[in-house]
């Protein structure tokens, strides 16, 4: 108590603040949502105010992640040639100077590290274990996690927990008061929960004693499970992420937990324990002391440079290669089509640019620049449909919908009542018999898969435009008025560029994806549109830029569109390559034709690229029959069986703002995200702002995700998706007692390269410095490497890296390309990975190609 | 005709050896065999059912094998097919084709492909045995093995805390069934004088003959069975080993746990009825049982939010209902019952991953906000106590250890002073001393050799004990089971003048080899890593593969695992056994249901878990 008094400083363990510790634990704990809604985020997020590799090894320091490669894994990769020795060379020379080549290179390729890791957290709390041969976490876990599923549940158990609208504890406080039995085995515990000083640092006098030890043992504590402890923080931020809203703190969670562990303890031990801080003699540790550092360290950041520019320098020199050859003129446009800039849609613009050389294609984020939430008919909730931080201000409604919501007999929760399910075991128990062959033989949409096509119904109405400014639901307007939607058409052209030589077809082509069995769904969805399918916003946004009252406007601010070009939504699924169109019926005649021609060669695109896909599918056999192809990818899409639909963000590695020509000759392997960008209609890089600010945080995001799942899919990831077991529908666990696991899979992991995005933007050097520089949450990634940047001169095309705040200029140092002449066979010739072991995994990767293909 | 029935055995075996052979990671060859078999499998099924149909389903039984015989023991295959075998072996091999099929694409890239189907084929190996056994040493050889199956398929990750920790859960479980198993064959045996068929129980007359006779007898072997059949199908009190089953792959969930493994309890009490039908006590036990059961399961499913969990729990529900329909004789209900239960759960498993994107969709259009209603105090209490009881699982986790294993260890605690070499000498001269009275029984005084069989039965189930709770060096523990298993041999030698030499040398040659091999591999670990103590795992399967698996093979050598000598040789030990010799038989069962968890436990610990070397990425303990 005398400490107390004094005063603390934080950081130097002299005392406790409860504020500042859950803050800090807050800030450290996973922050991923319920699965429905899959926002890609850096699994190390806590540490976005270091520099990359301070963090990597700081994180790893504090909680045992691995955060790069293993060693033998590097040079295994050196020595397939994965690694490229010209890019070794430079990297080490560049950072240890050229005397220090041969000594750094040995200790790269030949030396032996010690690479184990002792992780600061836990280590205090083991120490029940080895005095008093109790295991806490196992007499604690099982029941703390059911207890928090039970109440958080959305919707599996049929005998609710009884919930107490004032919170968890108060829940547990009416539960306990109100029943013969009890969570608790002893009084103490129980009269605790009772006390009016229910507070966790009276319970950890009684638990730890020593006040300098508390921090540390609610990180060993709340990092035993950080899965649990995470969604409890995050659902205490956001409680609206719940449909099923549900009021928790991680204090509350904290008390429920170190009453438990006293009851725990009081079960085995009876009196005879003494606080942690009386058995340990060890002094509390300072958990985010810096890291040491060490060779290793240094080993693994020249490997990890070396691996990401190995294929950097490749992209580079491809787009070098490409701005030197010569390109073909266009005698008219065709129709011009805006996809989503995710990597998935790479593909299929390079091959609908091949099939119709006039038409032209453009990247933007898919959402199409108009953000609101989206009800479909019947729903009780709104869904947010525009990238996680924006909150919109409207609402689009769907109405007369003809199709009725089908019902999935198997899936009702009667058959877990006794006599239900006594009926149902002579009914549908035959008839599972059968949808059991089924499956297995003819697998079928259904109402239980994910149907990207199903968000939002083609046949419905929305109330896109808005009737009067006091039409109102929730605090939400209605549709957008002229001038909101003349506002989002004009941002959204300008700031592709479009703003002349328009097409008489303008499509823009969101993107979902259906998939069967798959809690992690929303992963694979447009992460523009929170994680959902993006069919409404490019309905949307088509219905807006058709109005001719947005037209007159927009006309009156400079962009003229021709009256004869309509826009056209659709969405296009990723996992079952099949497009829709919405709104097909309000074309005109001339246009209607010239939209069977260009329906049919999207066909023929999607052919390709669902060919393209298929070299990563071990199941299908890339060589057969187009035909045959596709119905293979469809019925993936829709298979109980396949726990990999789509293969969604891996590989993502490049994102590159700038113009279509700049990557339209490369074959980039659906590895990069392309955002349209023209900076000869923004030369002050006014709108450069608005288009690079998300990148970070939306493409970076992804990409860290991905890097983290990949380098320690244990700890970081999900692990492997096979064992996974559904938890009140917010999560998934491992076993019945797991705890949660946020994270990518394993199965979207194993054909990533865990290497960092590489952001190209084409513009003047000096105006991306000033862009990136214009926030200080944006200029925190580039200055921070958490991405790496290059700005392309326009005028001298030469590259320009960022390193410590300023542009210096980089030469590729790779002069040779591939080159591609025929398509079919280059993609018929590559070779399926052999495990999904990194050295193996990689090679299904393919480097730059440039496309020499024949017309 | 019956000579046909062997092949529902040799097609998976064959499926099984050839699917050693593969390359790992040749996924196509692997699971290509594994189609292939179990594809014959169910069409010969479906033939031979149409064929058996049309001949007016006549009762089949064939002594396949005799593996061991003398003037008074003969133990042998036995094969029988009546319609109750016919609709476990439909059901049977349709779930495993469809779940074949399921999980190639499934597991694909899975590190542990190759591992999944060997383990699952020799799985369907073993159930065709149990189902198809005419005898109970036909029965219960499929019945270990389909243990050691599990005990694999739960461990299936096995480089993560839960899985394994599980895994000994489960087979614990298992065990104590197995051993009512032996005790029931064992006592059977000494009812019936030979080892009685199930087409002899089908003899009325001679079975009423018999338990009338012997009235307690033929109680004490139905209740053996019928807690090898609940502990089986995960009927009360052991129903929590069920969800916590469901560790492997969802496929492996779905065949083992949803639909065949935790159906054979409902087998095996079809297959005895004749012997316990007129037996009204337990009748009424079962009935009970599954009645308590229905209601406690279905409560803790109603309260479950992880769908795994939830389905097990509806599924304990059904098998106790079908119990209750067994034991009231209504058996062609009871088998329509376990097919539709079978096939549901093995569904709903298989999608249960959809749940989340179904049922999110669902209440997105659907969801009524509760309304709290009114009830009195006293009703809301009592509502509250049943929902706190469900969400606790009634507290039987809790029991079996207060009941089974905690006095177990604490036993085991208090043997400390065995942990030393002067303890070794003593026991070792001790066994000397037993081992010469055994063959110079003259020079013994009678009243000393009466004693001895218990003195030594006791003291190898010390010891047994002791490796049981040992925390320290896995060497020891392995060790005392050796010690603990020899010493019972020589019990049961010094208590029979008949038990020959060559029994107990068959008996301890199976276990030598596997005792020398055991040794080797923990020498081997040992020299790499001073500390393989047994109070953590150190998961060296990372680094040394081959080492656990060899010490695995060693492990079930001496366990006996089926066809080693080990296995014939427990076999006749407990035929030497008289039935007035409770004490004997109590120590000696124990013993044996111990032997098993400790050395799996062994293997467990050094072996598997999460990787002590943190050089790589490793799993939380928690996951």
């Amino acid at each position: 108590m005398e400490k107390m008094e004094k005063g603390f400083i934080y950081g130097e363990n002299t005392s406790y603040n409860e504020q500042h510790v859950l803050h800090e634990l807050k800030h450290y704990l996973p922050s991923q949502t319920p699965l429905k809604d899959f926002i890609h985020h850096n699994s190390l997020h806590a540490f976005q105010n270091q520099k990359f590799y301070d963090a990597l090894f700081n994180a790893s320091t504090i909680f045992g992640y691995q955060v790069t490669l293993e060693l033998k894994d590097f040079r295994k990769l050196y020595q397939i040639g994965r690694i490229n020795t010209n890019v070794l060379d430079r990297i080490i020379i560049d950072k240890k100077g050229v005397e220090e080549l041969a000594t750094w290179k040995n200790n790269l390729l030949n030396k032996s590290y010690n690479e184990s890791k002792n992780a600061r957290v836990g280590s205090l709390r083991t120490n029940w274990k080895t005095h008093y041969n109790i295991d806490l976490d196992t007499k604690v876990q099982p029941l703390l996690f059911r207890i928090l599923t039970s109440y958080f549940d959305q919707g599996i158990s049929l005998w609710n927990f009884p919930i107490d609208k004032k919170g968890f504890l108060p829940s547990i406080k009416a539960l306990e008061k109100n029943s013969f039995s009890s969570i608790f085995k002893n009084k103490r515990a129980k009269e605790l929960l009772y006390s009016e000083r229910l507070q966790i640092k009276g319970l950890l006098k009684i638990i730890v004693g020593d006040e300098r030890y508390f921090e540390q043992y609610l990180f060993d504590q709340q990092f035993s499970h950080r899965g649990w402890s995470g969604m409890v923080a995050t659902i205490e931020a956001q409680p609206k992420t719940l449909l099923d809203e549900r009021n928790i703190s991680l204090q509350e969670l904290i008390i429920l937990e170190l009453l438990l562990e006293i009851d725990a303890l009081d079960s085995r031990l009876g009196a005879k324990w003494k606080p942690l801080s009386e058995i340990t003699k060890v002094e509390p540790v300072n958990l985010f002391k810096p890291y040491e550092n060490t060779e290793l360290n240094e080993v693994f950041k020249l490997w990890q440079d070396a691996f990401e520019w190995s294929y950097y320098d490749e992209v580079l020199s491809g787009i070098s290669y490409d701005k030197k050859k010569p390109t073909s003129t266009k005698t008219q446009t065709s129709f011009q089509a805006l996809f989503c800039i995710d990597e998935r849609e790479c593909s299929l613009r390079r091959h609908i640019e091949h099939i119709d050389s006039n038409c032209e294609t453009l990247g933007t984020p898919g959402f199409f620049g108009v953000e609101f939430f989206f009800q479909p008919q019947d729903g009780k909730f709104y869904d947010k449909l525009c990238p996680a931080p924006v909150t919109p201000n409207y609402l689009i409604k769907e109405y007369d919908v003809q199709e009725k919501r089908k019902h999935e007999l198997l899936y009702t929760n009667n058959t877990h009542k006794l006599i239900p399910g006594l009926i149902s075991s002579f009914t549908l128990g035959i008839w599972s018999g059968i949808q059991l062959l089924l499956t297995v033989f003819r697998p079928k949409m259904s109402p239980a898969i994910s149907n990207a096509f199903a968000h939002m119904h083609k046949s419905s109405k929305l109330t896109i435009e808005n009737k009067h400014v006091d039409d109102k639901e929730n605090g939400l307007q209605i549709g957008y008025t002229i001038e909101e939607m003349t506002n989002r058409v004009e941002g959204q052209l300008r700031g592709i560029g479009l703003t002349k030589n328009f097409a008489p077809l303008i499509y823009s082509i969101a993107h979902g994806s259906s998939s069967a069995n798959n809690p992690h769904h929303g992963a694979h969805d447009c992460g523009a549109c929170s994680g959902r399918p993006g069919s409404v916003n490019a309905r949307v946004f088509s219905f807006m830029a058709n109005h001719p009252k947005v037209r007159t406007v927009l006309n009156e601010r400079g962009i003229t569109i021709p009256n004869e070009t309509q826009f056209i939504g659709g969405l296009h699924d990723t996992a079952a390559d099949e497009i829709e169109y919405y709104d097909e019926e309000i074309l005109n005649v001339e246009n209607k034709k010239l939209h069977q021609l260009n329906k049919l060669a999207f066909e023929k695109a999607l052919d390709l690229n669902a060919k393209e896909r298929t070299r990563r599918f071990a199941s299908i056999d890339t060589k057969q029959s187009l035909t045959k192809t596709r119905e293979a990818i469809k019925d993936r899409s829709v298979t109980l069986f396949e726990p990999r639909p789509e293969l969604g963000h891996g590989t993502n590695t490049l994102c590159i703002v700038g113009q279509r020509e700049l990557t339209k000759g490369l074959f980039l392997d659906r590895r990069a995200f392309l955002n349209s960008y023209d900076y000869k209609t923004d030369p002050e890089g006014k709108l450069l702002i608005g288009i690079m600010k998300p990148l970070g945080p939306v493409c970076g995001g992804i990409n860290l995700e991905y890097y983290f799942s990949r380098v320690d899919n244990h700890k970081l990831g999900a692990g492997t998706k096979l064992p996974h077991n559904v938890m009140g529908l917010i999560g998934v666990a491992n076993s019945c007692d797991g705890d949660l696991r946020p994270g990518l899979p394993v199965q979207m992991i194993e054909v990533h390269d865990p290497v960092r995005l590489l952001i190209i933007v084409e513009h003047f050097p000096g105006i991306v410095l000033n862009t990136i520089q214009s926030t200080p949450e944006m200029y925190e990634w580039f200055i921070n490497e958490w991405v790496h940047l290059i700005a392309i001169d326009p005028e001298t095309n030469k590259f320009h890296y960022f390193k410590n705040g300023t542009f210096e200029e980089y030469i590729p140092i790779e002069k040779k390309i591939n080159k591609i002449s025929d398509f079919t066979s280059f993609i018929e010739s590559t070779k399926k990975m052999d495990s999904n072991y990194i050295v193996d995994a990689t090679q299904e990767n393919l480097p730059i190609y440039s496309l020499e293909i024949k017309q | 005709m019956a000579n046909i029935l062997q092949f529902f055995i040799w097609i998976p075996f064959i499926g099984f050896v050839l699917s050693l052979l593969f390359n790992k990671r040749n996924e196509i060859g692997i699971s290509g065999v594994a189609i292939a078999a179990t594809f014959s499998n169910l069409l010969l099924t479906i033939i031979f059912s149409v064929l058996w149909l049309i001949n007016s389903s006549p009762i089949l039984n064939i002594k396949h094998v005799v593996l061991f015989q003398t003037e008074d023991i003969e133990i042998f295959i036995d094969y029988f097919f009546d319609k109750t075998s016919l609709v476990f072996l439909l059901v049977g091999n349709f779930i495993s084709f469809i779940v074949i099929i399921f999980s190639k694409y499934y597991l694909h890239r899975e590190e542990g492909f190759k591992r999944f189907f060997n383990v699952t084929l020799l799985f369907i190996f073993s159930y065709n045995i149990v189902i198809l056994a005419g005898n109970f040493e036909t029965l219960f050889i499929g019945w270990e093995i389909l243990g050691i199956c599990s005990f694999l398929l739960i461990a299936f990750y096995r480089d993560r805390y839960l899985p394994v920790k599980n895994s000994l859960k489960v087979i614990s479980i298992y065990r104590l069934g197995d051993v009512c198993l032996i005790l029931a064959m064992w006592m059977s045996h000494h009812l019936w004088h030979e080892n009685i068929t199930f087409i002899q129980l089908n003899d009325y007359n001679l079975v009423q003959a018999h338990l009338v006779e012997h009235n307690w007898y033929g109680f004490f072997i139905a209740l053996m069975i019928l807690i090898a059949a609940s502990a089986k199908s995960a009927q009360l009190p052991f129903s929590t080993w069920l969800p916590r089953a469901m560790e492997g792959p969802t496929t492996s969930s779905a065949i083992f746990y949803g639909s065949l493994s935790v159906h054979l309890g409902v087998f095996i009490l079809i297959r005895t009825y004749p012997y316990w039908e007129s037996i009204l006590t337990i009748k009424s036990i079962i009935i009970g049982i599954g009645l308590l059961t229905a209601i406690i399961a279905t409560g803790i499913a109603r309260v479950q939010s992880s769908v795994k969990t939830q389905i097990a729990y509806s599924s304990i529900a059904q098998i106790g209902l079908i119990f209750i329909e067994i034991a009231l004789g209504f058996h062609f209900l009871a088998l329509l019952h376990f097919a539709g239960n079978a096939f549901l759960r093995t569904y709903q498993l298989l999608v249960s991953p959809s749940v989340l994107s179904y049922l999110i969709h669902d209440m997105f259009f659907s969801f009524i906000p509760k309304k709290t209603k009114e009830t009195s105090p006293f009703i809301t209490k009592l509502k509250n106590t049943f929902y706190l009881l469900s969400l606790k699982e009634w507290n039987l986790d809790r029991f079996h250890y207060n009941v089974f294993w905690n006095p177990i260890k604490w036993i085991g605690r208090h043997l400390n002073i065995l942990s030393n070499k002067a303890a070794v000498i003593i026991l070792s001269i001790v066994f000397a001393i037993g081992l010469y009275s055994f063959y110079f029984q003259e020079n013994v005084p009678q009243s000393i050799l009466e004693l001895l069989p218990f003195i030594y039965s006791f003291g190898g189930l010390l010891l047994i004990i002791k490796a049981f709770a040992e925390r320290g060096d896995a060497m020891w523990a392995w060790f005392f089971v050796i010690g603990g298993q020899m010493y019972i041999a020589l019990s049961i030698a010094l208590l029979n003048e008949n038990f020959g030499h060559n029994h107990i040398l068959l008996y301890l040659s199976g276990s030598l080899v596997s005792v020398l091999i055991g040794y080797m591999s923990l020498k081997r670990i040992k020299a790499i890593d001073n500390n393989i103590q047994l109070n953590q795992f150190h998961g060296y399967i990372y680094e040394h593969p081959k080492t656990a698996f060899i010490f695995l093979l060693a492990c079930l050598g001496f366990v006996g695992l089926p066809f080693t000598p080990t296995f014939i040789g427990i076999d006749i030990l407990f035929s030497h056994i008289h039935k007035h010799e409770e004490l004997l038989i109590i120590s000696t069962s124990l013993s044996l249901a111990l032997i098993e968890i400790s050395i799996l436990r062994i293997y467990a610990r050094v072996f598997l878990g999460p990787h002590k070397k943190a050089y790589h990425a490793t799993a939380y303990r928690s996951s």
